[in-house]
C-alpha cells in the first residue's frame, strides 16, 4: 500500500494548476469564484481554451481528441480543475452522450457527433425525465412513430439541463409502445433542437440558475439513423452511463473546494472578538466535516487505486454518490452558517465580498445532488440489490 | 496511489482469517469468557510460532521487519471472532513501546520471548485522572539507591493480570518515564476487573515497588513522547479491529435480514430496512478506507503526516462504527439483545474500541487544533 502521489504525479499537478493560473482570464476567475458560478458563454470560452490546450477531453481516447494520461493523471486535473470551480458545462456532450456514441455509435455518427463536442461547437442536453417518469424512468411516454426512414416524435422532457443553450438533445423514446416488458420498447434517440416542433422553455432553479428546461416535441421529425445501439436497445445503452457516472459524481473536487471556502470565511468573520476560525468550537465542526472528506476521499483513492491498474472499481465505489451528495450538501450548509447573518445575501455584487456572494446560490444548487444522477433513495435500492443483494419482494 | 495489499499481506489475511473462523470460532471466546480464563496461552505460542506477534518489529530482535499495516491486518482479522488472544495489549501497547523505548538487552529479555509467543505484556499508562493524557499521570518514581520506588495506581491495565512484564509510566524527577516491571515483584498488587465486552483489564497498585536502574526505558523524561506515539499505533490498532467488528456485523445482519420472515416474506425485502442496510454498507466502507490510511500513516515520524489520518479514522469509529453496532442490533430485533446471540458481543467490542486511545471529542479537538489541518 501507499497513499502518496509519485514525484511525476506531483510535478503534472504543479503544472497543470500553474497553467490554470496563466491561461484562465481574470474576469473567468472571477466569476467561477461569484454567484452561480459560470454562465453558459463563459464556459464556453473556458472549453475553448482547454480545447486549445489539448485537455478537453482526457478521458477520450487519444486518437479522439483524449490526452492519454492514466486514470491518476485524470484524477488529478479533474481536482485541480474543480478547485478553481470552473467545471466544463459540456459535461454532457464530453462525459455522458460521447462515450455512449463511442460505445455504441455508428461510424458515421463518430465522425459527424465526436469532433464537433470536442471542439464546443455543439452543446448537448440530456432527455430523459419526464414529468411522469423520474425515478420511475422505464414508464417513460414520448413516442416516436415509424415513418419509413424517420421517425415522428411526440412528448415532454422535463429536467432537460442547459437546453436553452444546447444544439443537440439525446434522448430515451418509446418506439415500441407493445413491448412486454416496458424497458423493452425504448430506443436511444439523438434529436436536433433546430428542427421544427421542438420548443424549450427555461425555468429558474432554486439557485436562481436557469438551469432546468421542459422540451416539447410536436411532431418533430427524426432521421431514423438518428438511433444510437440499435432500435429498442436504449435501456442497454442508458444503463452503461449509469455505471459511468459513479465515481464522476463523488464530488471530491468541489469538497475539497468548499471546505478551503469555509476556512478561508471562517478566518475573516470574527466571533467574541476573534476569527471564528479561531475559536475551539468552530474548528470542531469544521473538523468534523473535513474528517468525514478524508474518508471519503480514501473510498475514491481505492476507486483509483483499481483504475491505475486497469480494473473496474470494487463494489465500494457504488457509495461514492450516496457519500459525496450528501457531504457537500453539509459542507455548504456549514458555509452558509459560518456567515451568519451574511448568508441572507442574493446576487448582490459589490455588497459582500465575492466568495460570500457564491455560497448561497451554490448551497441551493447543491440540493440537487442528492436527486440528480439517480437520487439517493434509488441509489440505495440498487445497492441493496446488486451489492448486499438483500431479497426483493 | 495504490490501495492493494501486495501478495504476502494478502496471504497474512487469508491465514489469519482462517485461523480465527476454524481454530477460533465466537464460541470459543465465549466459552473463556465463561470460565474466566480470558485466553490461552498454548494459542499464543502458536500464534509466536506463525510469526504473527512479531511482524511489525525489526529482524535483529526476532521480529520480521514488516510494517504496521501487517499489524492492522492481523488485528482486523482476528476480531470477525472475537479472537480473545490480547494481541492489540501485548503486541501494540507492551510490544511497540518497548521496540521504540527499549535498548538491545531489554528488547532481548523481553520483547523477543514475547515475539516468540514464550510471554506477554501489558502496558500500565493510564490513570483515574489521565483522560487520554499519557502525562496526566500521579504515579512516581523516586531515585532509591541505583534503582527506583515506584508508588501509584493503574487503572483499566489491558492484560495487566495476566502479563508478564509490565511497562509503568511514573513521574521521575526528569519527567514521565518508563520502566518495565515483572508482573509478580513485590509490592504489585493486581486486581482483576471485568469489562463490557467481556475481557478483563487490571487495576494494578505500585507500592514502592523497587526497580533496578536498568528497568528504566530510555533516558527519564521521555516517556511522553514515547506514548504518545504508542496511542497512535493503539489507535490505528482499534480502528482496524473496528473493521473486522463491523463488516462481519453487516454481514451477519445481511444474513439475518435475508433469512427472517415476518409478515410472510423476508423481512430484508423491506425498503426501510433495505435503505438502513445500505448506509451501515456505506458507513462501514468509510471506516475501512480510512483505516487504510491509518494504518500507513501510523509508520510515519513526522506527526503532521501521522495524525489527521489516525484521527479521522478514529472519528469515523466513534461515528459510523458505532452507528453500524447501533443498527445492527435493531435490526435483529429481539434476539440482538440476548447475550446467547452472537450480535452483541460484537456490539460491546465496538463500544470498548470507542472508549479506548482517544474517543470522538477527544480526536475532534486533536484534529482541530493541529495548524496543518488547517
Amino acid at each position: 500500500m501507499n497513499l502518496t502521489f509519485t514525484e511525476e504525479e506531483d510535478a503534472f499537478r504543479q503544472e497543470v494548476r500553474a497553467w490554470m493560473q496563466e491561461a484562465m482570464p481574470e474576469e473567468l476567475r472571477r466569476a467561477a469564484q461569484g454567484a452561480g458560478g459560470l454562465n453558459f458563454e463563459e464556459s464556453v470560452e473556458w472549453h475553448k481554451l482547454l480545447y486549445a490546450k489539448g485537455w478537453i477531453a482526457p478521458h477520450w481516447p487519444k486518437e479522439l481528441g483524449g490526452t492519454g494520461w492514466d486514470a491518476t493523471r485524470r484524477f488529478i486535473f479533474n481536482e485541480e480543475l474543480e478547485m478553481v470551480g470552473a467545471l466544463r458545462i459540456s459535461v454532457l456532450g464530453l462525459s455522458m452522450v460521447g462515450p455512449l456514441i463511442m460505445q455504441f455509435g455508428t461510424e458515421a455518427q463518430k465522425q459527424r457527433f465526436l469532433p464537433k463536442i470536442l471542439r464546443g461547437e455543439e452543446f448537448w442536453c440530456q432527455g430523459y425525465s419526464e414529468p411522469n417518469a423520474g425515478s420511475d424512468l422505464a414508464s417513460l411516454r414520448m413516442t416516436a412513430e415509424d415513418a419509413g426512414d424517420h421517425f415522428i416524435v411526440n412528448g415532454q422532457k422535463t429536467w432537460t439541463s442547459w437546453a436553452q443553450n444546447a444544439d443537440w438533445i439525446f434522448c430515451l423514446v418509446r418506439t415500441d409502445p407493445a413491448a412486454a416488458k416496458k424497458q423493452n420498447g425504448i430506443t436511444f434517440l439523438l434529436v436536433d433542437l433546430k428542427t421544427p416542433g421542438v420548443d424549450v422553455k427555461p425555468m429558474l432553479t432554486l439557485g436562481h440558475a436557469p438551469a432546468f428546461c421542459d422540451t416539447f416535441f410536436d411532431n418533430v421529425k427524426v432521421p431514423k439513423e438518428n438511433i444510437v445501439g440499435g432500435l429498442n436497445q436504449g435501456w442497454t445503452v442508458a444503463k452503461a452511463l449509469l455505471g459511468r457516472e459513479r465515481t464522476l459524481l463523488a464530488l471530491i473536487g468541489p469538497s475539497r473546494h468548499v471546505l478551503h471556502k469555509v476556512k478561508r470565511i471562517a478566518s475573516t468573520k470574527t466571533v467574541n472578538g476573534r476569527p471564528m476560525l479561531e475559536d475551539p468550537r468552530w474548528r470542531a465542526k469544521i473538523a468534523r466535516l473535513e474528517m468525514r472528506f478524508r474518508a471519503h476521499l480514501m473510498v475514491s483513492y481505492r476507486a483509483l487505486s483499481d483504475q491505475q491498474k486497469g480494473k473496474m472499481p470494487g463494489p465500494e465505489a457504488s457509495i461514492l454518490k450516496l457519500v459525496g451528495t450528501k457531504l457537500i450538501q453539509e459542507l455548504t450548509e456549514l458555509a452558509m452558517e459560518v456567515m451568519g447573518e451574511s448568508s441572507l445575501t442574493w446576487y448582490n455584487e459589490g455588497v459582500c465580498a465575492p466568495i460570500e456572494e457564491s455560497i448561497g446560490p451554490y448551497f441551493c444548487y447543491e440540493r440537487s445532488a442528492t436527486i440528480y444522477g439517480g437520487s439517493n433513495e434509488i441509489q440505495r435500492n440498487v445497492i441493496a440489490k446488486m451489492i448486499l443483494q438483500l431479497p426483493s419482494r | 496511489m495504490d490501495f492493494e495489499l501486495d501478495q504476502e499481506q494478502q496471504m497474512l489475511a487469508k491465514t489469519v482469517s482462517d485461523f480465527a473462523k476454524n481454530e477460533s470460532p465466537v464460541e470459543r471466546f465465549r466459552k473463556l469468557r465463561d470460565d474466566g480464563t480470558g485466553y490461552d496461552p498454548a494459542v499464543w505460542r502458536k500464534m509466536g510460532e506463525l510469526g504473527w506477534l512479531g511482524v511489525p518489529f525489526a529482524e535483529s530482535v526476532g521480529g520480521f521487519g514488516g510494517s504496521f499495516i501487517e499489524c492492522a491486518i492481523v488485528l482486523e482479522n482476528l476480531e470477525t471472532t472475537l479472537v480473545p488472544e490480547q494481541y492489540l495489549a501485548s503486541v501494540v501497547l507492551g510490544g511497540m513501546t518497548l521496540a521504540r523505548a527499549g535498548n538491545a538487552t531489554q528488547h532481548e529479555s523481553y520483547l523477543t520471548p514475547m515475539i516468540e509467543g514464550e510471554s506477554t505484556l501489558a502496558l500500565a499508562y493510564y490513570e483515574a485522572q489521565s483522560r487520554y493524557d499519557v502525562s496526566a499521570i500521579e504515579t512516581t518514581a523516586t531515585p532509591d539507591g541505583s534503582g527506583y520506588r515506584l508508588l501509584g495506581e493503574k487503572v483499566w491495565v489491558l492484560n495487566g493480570h495476566r502479563a508478564d512484564h509490565l511497562i509503568v509510566s511514573a513521574k521521575a524527577s526528569g519527567g514521565v518515564t518508563l520502566f518495565v516491571v515483572p508482573r509478580e515483584a513485590e509490592g504489585v498488587n493486581v486486581t482483576v476487573a471485568k469489562t463490557i465486552d467481556g475481557q478483563n483489564a487490571a487495576f494494578i497498585k505500585l507500592d514502592n515497588v523497587a526497580v533496578a536502574d536498568d528497568a528504566r526505558l530510555g533516558e527519564e523524561g521521555s516517556g511522553a513522547v514515547v506514548l504518545d506515539r504508542t496511542m497512535d499505533y493503539a489507535a490505528a490498532a482499534a480502528v482496524a479491529e473496528g473493521v473486522g467488528i463491523a463488516t462481519t456485523m453487516l454481514q451477519m445482519t445481511v444474513d439475518y435480514l435475508g433469512t427472517r420472515e415476518q409478515f410472510g416474506v423476508k423481512i430484508g425485502s423491506f425498503q426501510a430496512l433495505q435503505h438502513r442496510a445500505v448506509d451501515m454498507y456505506a458507513e462501514s466502507e468509510l471506516l475501512r478506507s480510512i483505516s487504510m490510511a491509518s494504518m500507513v500513516r501510523a509508520d510515519e515520524e513526522d506527526p503532521r503526516t501521522r495524525r489527521g489520518d489516525i484521527s479521522a479514522a478514529k472519528y469515523q469509529l466513534a461515528t459510523g462504527g458505532i452507528w453500524v453496532a447501533q443498527q445492527s442490533l435493531q435490526l435483529h430485533g429481539g434476539i440482538g439483545v440476548t447475550d446467547e446471540h452472537d450480535i452483541g458481543l460484537y456490539f460491546k467490542r465496538m463500544y470498548a474500541l470507542n472508549a479506548l486511545f482517544g474517543d470522538q471529542e477527544h480526536h475532534v479537538a486533536r484534529f482541530a487544533s493541529e495548524p496543518s489541518s488547517f
